[in-house]
């Protein structure tokens, strides 16, 4: 017999077998998910989770696809959370503390509780970033929140109402479009090749055949 | 958390890692890699495969578990739809919210259509989502998309379509610079040059990567795209069936809602597949990197409705997928863990082959090398080791936690510290090489307002694909549907709609003698368990 724990789904009492993450102990126990399931590997962050452990007070936020189940979870997944995201024109924007004002004003009424930091499924300090946002600094905003998979458990905890993951996805849209250094050998490729400095070259190897292609592919010389 | 058995393992690799590193393992020649695939790689494997027994592709070999979804009923036989009850109304259907729908319907929306995306479940829940290592471009000066071009054509065995693969790399550069000024964030030196690395069969470091996000990053900035300019998304909503018009011409798709179980009409002037691949149809068994939505919709309805397919007996397992622990069996360990240093070795400690060959040759090695006793055994299968403490040693400390938080994140869950201890990794079931067959500008061949963008698509990479060109492929070839779309819209006139193709389908799998009691598409696997 498998080592087997009791889970509560939704208060409801299951045995399933203690090497399950709480995802797959849901359809051990028979669900068929919908909402709660995306990408099942922790990038996508559909499957916010909050649980308990039976004896304890202290709600606990989680991915269910990332966490292995424990004796005595009571567990609830949570199927949508209403994030305000405020929309823009990229293109009309600019990376001033003047557009997270506009956007956003409702991070500067952060009360430094640091609920969302702890309510992170990817240990990501979320206060801190929020505070980078608050006096502009995108690209530390940015660099903070770069692995946020937008589950939402920090807003869902917040007290002031801030939907924490749209304002790293606005500081770091501004990083990469405004402030991080321009990339000029693309910009170089891109004219080339719209000036047709390729095309010649392309229409000769598409034109060869499979042999020469062969030996063309097997001798190349590669970088070291 | 690793057992006494893979521990004395590990003491072997740890007692061979300086000899490694001082030396590059030889690569194979192609003689030997032929050798290779054919006797290991699952692909050779005649159990996995099946005959299509109706439509274009007839006579040809298809994985089993998709052939018979081929051969299964539509859901709509014995279902009144009423198609005069239009639902929505657009230019441009978009079936599929990933990497290369969100493309396509942001060019389309740019070039003045109207356009909507459908989804089963969320934009963005996709495998785009989860690539992890990086797109590639021929952007630098010791590069060039020609040089691409080789390294593709040969890393997919001389197979690809040459009109396809011109656009993938002669557009490549185009599309890292579209991702920039969307503001995606790419490594970059500070200098503005872009970080780049090796890929399995690449000549030139050409990989562009966003940490281990790479993926994430651009789903989640062409997701916040979509939802700026206002573009519909109607989500959990399958498009269940295309719908056809009395010209010949796709007409739009009939929809079901996954929650409440409803049917829907979408009328469309242009359609574009976006639907992705396949992983969760766990071809021989394997375990996928897949998320939860890839059952290879689009192939079926587009198959059903005329549209041939490309390529469908072809698949890429990822080398290395997790092999242990138990909990995240199959989840990538992305490509760009050998690319900054990581090398394979078997339970004996051999570094047994170059950790950059192709995919599929790479793959093969690892199944030989279990098949062979050179495995480390594990409760699932077995697995060989990817040495990552090689990165911090090589690159110095804090390497791993910079470049690829993701895997750290992922394995320190269940307490293995990559940056001390080797990992375990087996082949995982990754990506559909085929698809639907396109021309060069994204329509079927078959049904000229039919376009198929993304992995849904057979013949971009021929008969293997290299890391970084599936990134590579939605955005170029999304783009590209896009716009084709849009354009078309203007000239396509509708006639009246029907599902005539679903009822001769029916039929021709009758006369071919197929009775299934199973529906397609799958729309979502069947992973919940009802026994008791």
């Amino acid at each position: 017999m498998e080592n087997m724990v009791n889970v509560y789904f939704f208060g409801k009492r299951y045995q399933v077998p203690a090497d399950l993450t709480i995802m797959t102990a849901m359809e051990y126990a028979g669900y068929t998910l919908t909402r709660g399931c995306g990408c099942r590997h922790g990038f996508c962050g559909a499957c916010a989770t909050i649980y308990r452990i039976k004896g304890q007070n202290e709600l606990k936020t989680c991915l269910a696809c990332q966490t292995q189940v424990q004796e005595g979870m009571y567990i609830a997944t949570i199927p949508f959370y209403p994030q305000d995201k405020r929309t823009y024109d990229i293109e009309a924007i600019k990376p001033t503390q003047q557009i997270m004002m506009e956007l956003y004003p409702e991070i500067y009424s952060c009360i430094g509780c640091n609920a969302c930091t702890n309510a992170c499924t990817q240990d990501l300090n979320v206060m801190q970033y929020i505070a980078y946002a608050q006096r502009g600094e995108y690209e530390k905003c940015a660099e903070e929140s770069f692995d946020c998979v937008g589950c939402g458990c920090c807003s869902v905890r917040c007290p002031a109402g801030i939907t924490h993951p749209m304002v790293g996805l606005l500081a770091r849209r501004l990083t990469g479009k405004y402030i991080a250094p321009e990339t000029e050998h693309l910009k170089v490729r891109v004219d080339e090749i719209n000036h047709g400095k390729y095309d010649e070259l392309i229409e000769q190897v598409m034109g060869k055949p499979i042999t020469e292609m062969k030996e063309l592919y097997n001798t190349r010389e590669i970088e070291k | 958390m690793f057992t006494e058995a893979m521990r004395e393992s590990i003491k072997k690799v740890e007692a061979t890692r300086a000899e490694r590193m001082a030396t590059e393992p030889r690569r194979m020649t192609a003689e030997e890699k032929d050798e290779l695939l054919k006797s290991y790689h699952p692909d050779y494997k005649a159990e996995g495969f099946v005959e299509i027994k109706i439509g274009p592709n007839k006579g040809e070999k298809i994985p089993t578990e998709l052939g018979n979804l081929l051969h299964s009923n539509s859901r709509l036989l014995d279902v009144d739809v009423d198609l005069t009850k239009v639902d929505y109304e657009t230019d441009v259907l978009v079936i599929g919210g990933g990497g290369a729908g969100s493309s396509a319907a942001i060019e389309a929306h740019e070039a003045g259509a109207d356009v909507m995306i459908v989804t089963k479940l969320r934009i963005g829940d996709a495998n785009t989502m989860m690539a992890e290592g990086g797109i590639q471009a021929a952007d630098k000066e010791n590069d060039s998309p020609v040089q691409h071009y080789i390294d593709a054509f040969g890393g997919g065995h001389f197979a690809a379509r040459p009109e396809l693969l011109r656009r993938l790399v002669m557009e490549a550069p185009d599309a890292i610079r579209w991702l920039n000024d969307l503001g995606v964030m790419f490594d970059k030196h500070e200098d503005g040059e872009m970080v780049t690395t090796h890929g399995g069969g690449t000549s030139r470091k050409r990989m562009h990567a966003c940490k281990d996000y790479s993926g994430a990053e651009i789903m989640r900035t062409l997701r916040d795209e979509v939802i700026n300019r206002k573009i519909p998304v109607i989500e959990f909503t399958s498009a269940v069936e295309l719908i056809k018009d009395d010209k010949g011409q796709v007409a739009g798709a009939v929809l079901l809602n996954m929650e409440t179980g409803d049917y829907m009409v979408a009328k469309a002037k242009t359609v574009i597949i976006a639907t992705g691949g396949a992983g969760r149809l766990h071809y021989q068994g394997f375990p996928t990197s897949n998320h939860y939505g890839a059952t290879a919709d689009g192939l079926i309805l587009g198959y059903r409705a005329g549209a041939p397919l490309l390529y469908q007996d072809t698949i890429q397992y990822h080398p290395t997928g997790v092999a242990y622990p138990a909990q995240i069996f199959g989840a990538l360990v992305t490509e760009k863990v050998r690319s900054i240093g990581a090398m394979l070795v078997n339970a004996e400690g051999e570094a047994y082959a170059h950790p950059l060959e192709t995919r599929d040759v790479s793959a093969s090695a690892i199944i030989r090398e279990c098949a062979q006793g050179r495995g480390v055994e594990t409760p699932l299968g077995s697995g060989v080791w990817l040495d990552t403490p090689m990165i911090e040693i090589l690159h110095g400390e804090g390497t791993i936690e910079k470049r690829i938080p993701a895997m750290m994140r992922m394995y320190l869950n269940y307490g293995i510290d990559m940056r001390k201890e080797p990992i375990l990794v087996y082949p995982t079931l990754h990506y559909q090489n085929g698809g639907l067959e396109i021309g060069g500008d994204g329509f079927t061949k078959a049904i000229d307002n039919l376009l198929v963008a993304g992995e849904a698509v057979g013949g971009i990479h021929g008969r293997n694909r290299l890391m970084g060109n599936s990134l590579l492929d939605i955005i170029v070839f999304g783009r590209n549907a896009g716009k084709a779309a849009a354009a078309k819209a203007k000239e396509v006139e509708l006639g009246a709609m029907n599902l005539d193709h679903v009822k001769a389908y029916a039929e021709e799998l009758k006369a071919a003698g197929l009775e299934s009691e199973q529906v397609s598409p799958l729309l979502l696997p069947k992973y919940a368990r009802h026994e008791r």
